[in-house]
């Protein structure tokens, strides 16, 4: 029978099918840890006096609480600071490696599978983390799970699951000038809707697709969390493969043909049936921008913000009223006359290396909006590395903006890195909820590109508001890789 | 998680209803990285009043809560489990549950019996007029007796064979374990280990400092 990736990597892990409307049981490849999710289960473990089954498939990092300055210094904040050494006590007890700070592959979970070549097609992969979704990028099922279901894990190795219903996102076409996989995911986010993709594993295909780099797929996919699914998906292919190769855990020799000739196997049948399909034209898209308190309510940022009193659905419109009030934004106003306080270039979604090299490419001889304060924080330790050997960090300086170690930063306020109530950020990270970066603070969620315009400008502004030299030979703008500069490669 | 077939110990009339995950524990409690320990939470915002039920001598040592109808409803946190656990009970009786809170309950060992309103309130009358009484909860028989009355109550079957097996979610996975260990030798060879750990070189990281 014809299958869909997710089904193919679904049945290939299948230790037991559920008879009788039980749940099947699926074997699970790769587990990550991080400090905020795993301390019950771990407790839980010891309770039941449990071992890990696999330490050999679990991998730790700390990320969410970890402070992005004076890294060598106690955290200050308590419960931080009990959180991060419980995941340390933890992963010494029951034999589990951990990167801690001051690692270089310490840094954001999601950025630690894929650079160390844990990350691989056709994998399930699974995290405490609703992000888990990014490393379905590499055509692996990957997605977040609750605590007892880390327990479950660390205990077994599986997971008793019922089937997740399949969804073909196609994205036709070639990117315009200018526009990034960041604003096809805000664009899709915004046509399907924050609960459109509800119980579905989507899987992200077309000519749009396929020319995206690595890294610009894993930003597609990070954010399918945002529009409700269980997962995201992309099915391997050349960029895939040569992203992998040469990693340190990737396979080699006979392994890594074996590997491959399996891998090109990983992809939907032509006649593989979806439950749902939606089609997107990547020509018609433009910088995307929020303006609202969900990562639904985008706009391309040539229009206005919504005037509630125009739209007709009577749910949508008290709660695009309240997010105006939230936001402290004018209705009909032009998204980019709004002015903000704080530009936040970072966290899973867009604080890797290609989106730090396109930012430094834009900012490079400029100078920031005097009062904009700018925060450049790497995904990962070993990302920063990079940066700072390809001299992207001296980039950021001269520009006048702040460089931090690695961690999850101001993507959420856990950690000291957080919006005063009532200061606007335009962010490239993935959650612009009310409080998410910090009380009372605002948030647009934008591509890199935006980020940095809106840095040079102090308004949400995009590349065609910059005056760019002619010859530059910006960014390659579809987020196939730049020609590396003199570094060693592997972030 | 333990056997339970049949459980004896003092009833707590709890007479109100849609008491939510927010009143059994607070969100402030969930700061805490431990599984254990969470008696003290238990309730917090109301263990505060003398008159409230666990604050009297003869209900303080409980273990069966009958409660108002819709019990559990509110955020999915399993700390509302935890918490009553810890605090020592075994069996919460209402007419109605939500579901997360219900599904929770019997992941953790917790039963949760689903009892006739009208029967509630014939155990709160007689839980009131004598303070102590026991509760026996039979799962086998699906009863639950206090004084000289007996009452039915309904649990799903599945839950029910689990509670009476003492077998968690894990401990049920746990008896495919042959089906696990057979599928792990299919595994293929390319297949990642994080162990023993492969990386580049570990370069030492200058801490970022605060910019003046
Ligand atoms: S960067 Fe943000 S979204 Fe990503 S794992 Fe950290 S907190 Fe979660």
């Amino acid at each position: 029978m014809a299958g869909t990736l997710a089904e193919k990597v679904w049945e290939a892990h299948l230790v037991r099918q559920g008879a009788d409307g039980a749940p099947d049981l699926l074997y699970i490849d790769l587990h990550l840890v991080h400090e905020v999710t795993s301390p019950q289960a771990f407790e839980g473990l010891r309770l039941a006096g449990r071992p890990v089954r696999r330490p050999d498939l679990t991998i730790a990092t700390e990320d969410h609480n970890t402070p992005t300055l004076d890294i060598d210094l106690p955290i200050a904040d308590l419960t931080s600071r009990t959180q991060i050494d419980t995941l340390r006590n933890n992963a010494r007890e029951f034999g589990v490696r951990i990167h801690s700070l001051g690692d270089a592959d310490q840094g954001i979970v999601h950025q630690v599978g894929p650079q160390l070549g844990l990350t691989m097609p056709g994998l399930t992969v699974v995290c405490g983390d609703s992000h888990t979704s990014t490393h379905g990028a590499f055509g692996a099922l990957a997605f977040g799970i609750g605590t007892s279901e880390v327990e479950h894990v660390l205990a077994t190795q599986t997971l008793p699951l019922a089937p997740f219903k399949t969804m073909a996102i196609t994205v036709d076409g070639e990117l315009p000038p200018g526009a990034t996989s960041k604003d096809i995911i805000l664009a899709i986010i915004a046509k399907i809707g924050t609960g459109g993709g509800q119980g579905y594993v989507l899987e992200y295909r077309g000519e749009a697709i396929r020319r995206l780099s690595m890294e610009a797929r894993m930003t597609i996919c990070n954010m399918s969390i945002e529009a409700g699914a269980r997962a995201g998906m992309i099915a391997p292919d050349e960029t895939t493969f040569e992203y992998l190769k040469g990693r340190p855990h990737a396979p080699e020799g006979e392994d890594w043909d074996a590997a491959v000739e399996y891998w090109k196997t990983l992809r939907s049948d032509d006649d593989a049936e979806f439950d749902e399909e939606v089609v997107l034209r990547a020509s018609d898209l433009e910088p995307f921008v929020t303006w609202g308190t969900n990562p639904g309510q985008g706009l391309p940022l040539s229009a206005n913000v919504p005037v509630p009193a125009d739209i007709a659905d009577e749910g949508e419109r008290v709660s695009a009223e309240r997010a105006l009030e939230y936001m402290g934004l004018e209705a009909g106003m032009p998204l980019r006359d709004v002015k903000v306080d704080t530009v936040f270039i970072g966290s899973c979604t867009n604080g890797r290396i290609e989106d730090l090299r396109s930012v430094a490419k834009v900012v490079q001889g400029r100078k920031k909006a005097d009062d904009v304060r700018v925060l450049v924080v790497p995904a990962s330790a070993r990302v920063r590395l990079q940066a700072e050997a390809e001299g992207l960090d001296t980039i950021f300086k001269d520009f006048g903006a702040e460089w931090r170690n690695a961690g999850c930063s101001m993507c959420l306020g856990m950690n000291p890195d957080q919006l005063a109530p009532g200061e606007r950020a335009a962010s490239t990270s993935n959650r612009n909820f009310e409080g998410r970066q910090g009380k009372g603070g605002r948030t647009h969620l934008v591509s890199p590109l935006v980020a940095a315009a809106t840095a040079i400008r102090g308004t949400l502004s995009s590349l065609s508001d910059l005056d760019l030299p002619g010859d530059v030979d910006l960014i390659t703008f579809d987020g196939t890789p730049l020609a590396p500069l003199d570094a060693p490669s592997f972030v | 998680m333990e056997k339970i077939t049949t459980h004896t110990g003092v009833g707590v009339p709890l007479r109100r209803s849609n008491v939510d995950t927010d009143q059994i524990i607070p969100a402030v409690y969930l700061k805490r990285v431990t599984r254990t320990g969470f008696e003290d939470a238990l309730f917090a915002a109301w263990r505060g009043d003398p008159s409230f039920v666990l604050n009297q001598e003869a209900y303080s040592s409980g273990s069966v809560l009958v409660a108002g109808p819709d019990f559990g409803t509110g955020s999915s946190r399993e700390h509302a489990v935890w918490a009553l656990k810890d605090y020592g009970f075994r069996v919460v009786l209402a007419s109605r549950f939500a579901d997360i809170f219900r599904g929770n309950s019997g992941k953790q060992g917790l039963v949760a019996g689903m009892v006739a309103q009208e029967d509630i309130e014939l155990l709160w009358k007689i839980l009131e007029a004598k303070p102590g009484t026991e509760i026996t909860v039979d799962l086998e028989a699906r009863t639950v007796h206090a004084d000289d009355v007996t009452v039915p109550f309904q649990i799903d079957e599945y839950t029910r064979w689990r509670l009476m097996e003492g077998l968690d979610d894990i401990g049920l996975t746990l008896q495919n374990e042959a089906d696990i260990t057979a599928f792990e030798a299919t595994r293929a060879s390319w297949r990642p280990k994080t162990l023993p750990a492969k990386h580049l070189p570990n370069v030492p990281i200058e801490p970022a400092r605060p910019v003046s």
